[in-house]
């Protein structure tokens, strides 16, 4: 992790808006970051529309005008 | 350095939430409520009748499978009961939580998953796709996300008002409105690598047309090879579908606006060239939330 030195304070000299993060370090934030969001879009575009994982619907009633308005399909 | 993007794409994501929530109260929720009246007096009919059915399948034959027809009838009489839409007395959740806390909760929830896979996109494309500065960056990133995401499978599959759209062929809506939205962004990905790589050679300005046409090519091209959606029902007044839809794209404009303007000025923070000038000539201005660049694992 110690490389990070190396590769931005250089940069940043030459290029300042260059800064490059390395993709080692992205990848395990992607994968968390994608799930947790993935999780979150499905309740709010998706739960009790075409597929129902918890509910009577409360989740998609609760969440419906913002499901309309945000252009997703809902009923 | 991820960490430090992520927490502020999340809070990108929250004030644009916030924005669009206020947008989408005023200006979307008069067609909302209007719709709904107009679904709850039958005058509007477009829930599974029959006749209705028969009717948009005759005009869309390609449109829903016939193995999922044959179950359409089941299907539509367990909606009606599980899901259907009772936005009235005998709703679970009454319209003024729906218009207000809801909204705001959909909205918000929806620009924070957001705002975090866009620090997630902006962390990929910084110093690889684009090496402008960080806030130009973002800014460009938001308006390409907003155009690959929202505005072309809007398009193709325009918002609905509630009234709008029949239970029965809400499977398919939803895999034709989401597999557009995949095909968008793969696209968009395959242009971007594309131009990326061409730029290299004979510059940025025939990279970037390149990449930008061969995204607009790919997505005409399947815009025009997959089946409409065209549920509105006869009588729905066209005006009130126009005013559901423009707010509805409005909403998504002022969220994906202030996502790239809010998350423009917290990445130049964390990986301006005044953020990476060590931890000795960093400018005072920023708060103690904001460690350089060089030192932030
Ligand atoms: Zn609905």
């Amino acid at each position: 992790m110690s490389q990070t030195h190396v590769v931005s304070v250089p940069r940043s000299t030459t290029r300042p808006g260059a800064v490059r993060i390395p993709l080692r370090e992205i990848v395990p934030w992607a994968v968390f970051t994608t799930v947790l969001a993935l999780l979150v879009l499905f309740f709010v575009t998706t739960e009790a529309g075409a597929v129902s994982l918890v509910s009577d619907g409360l989740v998609h009633e609760f969440v419906h005008d913002g499901r309309h308005l945000l252009a997703f399909p809902c009923h | 350095m991820m960490r430090t993007l992520l927490v502020r794409g999340m809070l990108a994501g929250l004030t644009a939430g916030l924005f669009a929530a206020v947008f989408a109260f005023v200006v979307g929720e008069p067609p909302v409520d209007t719709a709904i009246g107009l679904e709850e007096a039958g005058g509007t009919e477009s829930h599974g009748t029959a006749s209705h059915s028969a009717e948009s399948h005759a005009e869309a034959p390609g449109h829903a499978a016939p193995p999922d027809h044959t179950g359409s009838s089941g299907h539509e009489a367990e909606s009606g009961s599980a899901h259907g839409h009772d936005h009235g007395d005998d709703a679970l959740v009454g319209r003024g939580v729906q218009s207000t806390v809801g909204l705001l909760t959909g909205v918000t929830g929806y620009a924070v998953a957001v705002g975090g896979l866009f620090a997630i996109a902006f962390a990929a494309v910084q110093g690889r796709v684009t090496t402008l500065r960080p806030r130009v960056s973002a800014a460009l990133l938001a308006a390409g996300g907003f155009a690959v995401v929202v505005l072309v499978p809007f398009l193709k599959y325009p918002a609905n008002p509630p009234a709008v759209g029949q239970a029965g062929t809400i499977e398919d809506r939803t895999a034709l409105y989401f597999g557009f939205v995949a095909l968008s962004l793969v696209a968009a990905m395959v242009a971007v690598a594309v131009g990326r790589a061409v730029a290299d050679r004979v510059g940025a300005a025939n990279g970037g047309l390149l990449g930008v046409g061969a995204y607009v090519t790919v997505m005409a091209v399947a815009g025009a090879l997959l089946p409409a959606v065209d549920e509105v029902p006869d009588g729905f007044p066209g005006s009130l579908l126009w005013d559901f839809r423009l707010a509805s794209l409005g909403t998504q404009v002022v969220l994906w606006c202030a996502l790239g303007l809010a998350f423009a000025v917290l990445a130049e923070r964390a990986m301006g060239p005044d953020a990476a000038r060590g931890p000795g000539n960093a400018r005072g201005r920023e708060g103690p939330a904001d460690d350089p660049v060089a030192v932030r694992q």
